[in-house]
C-alpha cells in the first residue's frame, strides 16, 4: 500500500472526513424519518392500550393488534377519558397517552411530582382503567399496559420489551403469559399486594385467581422478577385513585 | 454455478462446509448462544447478517485503498454501525412491525465478530465483487449453523418449531406428552447452545479429519 495512507496528517484528515460524512448521513436519516417514526410510535401506543382492554384481532394463540388504519378511530371510540394524576390531583388531558413514562420516572427521581397517565375505557358497558407502566428486565427496559376494573382486578395486559432474550424473557409478550394475568387481583384483603411472577407456583393452568401469582416462564427468572417489581412499584402509585373512586 | 468461476464459487461454498465461520473459524459464538433458543429468531438474525455482511463487505472493499491502516478497525466499526442504524431507522419509518422484531438484534449485529472478521481478513484485500460473494458465503455458513442449533434447541427445549406445537401440548398432555415425555428446559439455556455447537464441530471433524487442528 502507498505511503500516502500511512501518514499522520492523512489519517487525521480521513478520520475527520469520515466522522462528518457518517454523522451527517445519520443525522439526515434520523431527522428526515422522525415524523414517520413518531406517527408509528403513536399508533402503536393506541394499539397497545386497545389490546389491554380486549380490543384486538387475536387468533387462537397469538397476540394480534387491531390494524394501524383502524387504531385512531377505535381509540376514540373505546377510550372515553384520558386522565393525568399528579400529586393527588386528577385532570383530563386528551393527549395523556403521549406522556413518556420513562421521562416521568426520571423526573420523579429528581424530586418532582410524577404525572401518572390513566386511560378510562368502556367496552360493552364495562369500564376499564388502563395504566402504562415501565420497568427493568434482564437486558433492557420492559413495559406494559395493564387494564384493571375499579377493584384493581386485572382485565387484560399487554407486555413488551426492548431486548429480552429471544425464546426466554422475550416470551412475556406471548399470549400464554399475558393472558394469565386476566382475572388476577392486585389487592389482597384490602391491601395492595401486586402480582408475583412465581416459580414453583404449581398452577401452570393458572386456575387459582386469588393468589396474587402467575406462573413464571422457565429460564426467564430475571425478566419475571422484573415484571413483578414493575407491577408492584408502578401500579402502587395508582392505589389512591382507586380508593377515591370507591369512596365517591 | 455457471455464472461464477470456480474460484468465485468456492467463496460461497467453502464457508458452508470446510471453512465454516462458526465451527472452523470459531467466530460469532456470542450470537450463536444468544438467539438460538427459537428458530424464528435464528432465521431473522441470519437474514440480517446476510444483508449487513454482503453490503458492508462491498463498502469496505471499495474503500480499501483509502483507509489509513492505523485506524482501519475503527473505520470498519463505523461502517457497520452506520449501516445497521440506517437500516433500523428506515424500517422504523416504513415497516414498523418488522423493525420491532429486529430491534433486539441491532446490537448483536454490530458486535458480531464474523462481520469484523470478514472485513479485516477479506474485504480489505479483495475487490468488491469477490468481497460480496465472500460476505454472502460466510453469512450463509453462519446462518446454517444457527438454524441447525435453533432447530434442536426449540424442538427439545420448548417442543415447538417456529412457535407451532409440533410435539403436542405440554400442559394439556396431548401428543408425545401423553406418554410421559417432558421438555428439557436445559436446552433453552445458553450452555446447551455451546454443547450443540460442540457436537456439530465433533461430527464435522470426525467426518473430515483433515480439519482437526494439531495443537
Amino acid at each position: 500500500m502507498s505511503k500516502k495512507t500511512d501518514s499522520n496528517v492523512y489519517t487525521i484528515i480521513f478520520a475527520i472526513a469520515m466522522v462528518i460524512v457518517v454523522g451527517g448521513l445519520l443525522a439526515f436519516t434520523a431527522s428526515a424519518l422522525r415524523p414517520r417514526i413518531n406517527n408509528n410510535e403513536r399508533l402503536e401506543k393506541q394499539q397497545n392500550i386497545l389490546y389491554a382492554m380486549g380490543v384486538n384481532a387475536n387468533d387462537a394463540s397469538s397476540a394480534v393488534f387491531v390494524s394501524t388504519a383502524e387504531a385512531p378511530e377505535l381509540f376514540s371510540k373505546y377510550i372515553t377519558k384520558q386522565l393525568v394524576i399528579q400529586a393527588g390531583e386528577v385532570s383530563e388531558d386528551e393527549n395523556a397517552y403521549l406522556i413518556d413514562v420513562k421521562k416521568e420516572q426520571a423526573s420523579a427521581k429528581a424530586g418532582n411530582a410524577r404525572r401518572l397517565p390513566l386511560f378510562v375505557g368502556n367496552k360493552d358497558g364495562k369500564t376499564f382503567y388502563i395504566a402504562p407502566i415501565r420497568g427493568k428486565g434482564l437486558w433492557d427496559a420492559i413495559w406494559a399496559y395493564v387494564a384493571m376494573d375499579e377493584n384493581m382486578v386485572v382485565q387484560g395486559a399487554y407486555f413488551d420489551h426492548k431486548g429480552e432474550t429471544a425464546g426466554l424473557g422475550a416470551n412475556i409478550k406471548q399470549r400464554y403469559f399475558m393472558d394469565d394475568f386476566i382475572g388476577e387481583s392486585l389487592m389482597s384483603n384490602g391491601e395492595f399486594k401486586g402480582i408475583t411472577v412465581a416459580k414453583g407456583n404449581n398452577d401452570p393452568k393458572n386456575e387459582r385467581k386469588d393468589d396474587n401469582k402467575v406462573d413464571a416462564i422457565a429460564g426467564a427468572t430475571i425478566t419475571g422478577d422484573g415484571v413483578t417489581a414493575m407491577l408492584k412499584s408502578e401500579l402502587k402509585q395508582y392505589v389512591p385513585y382507586f380508593e377515591n373512586l370507591k369512596n365517591n | 454455478m455457471g455464472l461464477l468461476s470456480k474460484k468465485d464459487a468456492a467463496l460461497i461454498k467453502d464457508p458452508l462446509a470446510d471453512n465454516n465461520p462458526i465451527t472452523i473459524q470459531v467466530l460469532g459464538i456470542c450470537s450463536a448462544l444468544a438467539i438460538t433458543a427459537e428458530l424464528e429468531a435464528a432465521i431473522v438474525m441470519s437474514v440480517s447478517v446476510l444483508f449487513v455482511l454482503g453490503i458492508g463487505n462491498v463498502v469496505i472493499s471499495l474503500m480499501r485503498n483509502i483507509i489509513p491502516s492505523k485506524i482501519r478497525i475503527i473505520v470498519q466499526l463505523i461502517v457497520v454501525a452506520a449501516l445497521v442504524i440506517i437500516v433500523d431507522q428506515v424500517l422504523k419509518a416504513f415497516a414498523y412491525e418488522l423493525s420491532k422484531t429486529l430491534s433486539v438484534f441491532v446490537g448483536l449485529i454490530i458486535t458480531n465478530c464474523i462481520i469484523m472478521g470478514r472485513f479485516e481478513a477479506f474485504a480489505l484485500a479483495n475487490g468488491p465483487w469477490r468481497s460480496f460473494l465472500d460476505g454472502i458465503g460466510n453469512s450463509l455458513g453462519y446462518g446454517v449453523i444457527l438454524i441447525i442449533v435453533a432447530f434442536f434447541r426449540e424442538l427439545l427445549g420448548a417442543g415447538t418449531l417456529l412457535g407451532f406445537k409440533v410435539l403436542g401440548d405440554p400442559i394439556e398432555k396431548t401428543g408425545v406428552y401423553a406418554f410421559g415425555y417432558e421438555n428439557n428446559g436445559f436446552m433453552l439455556l445458553a450452555p446447551m447452545a455451546l454443547i450443540v455447537v460442540g457436537i456439530i464441530i465433533w461430527i464435522q471433524r470426525s467426518r473430515n479429519t483433515a480439519l482437526v487442528e494439531d495443537h
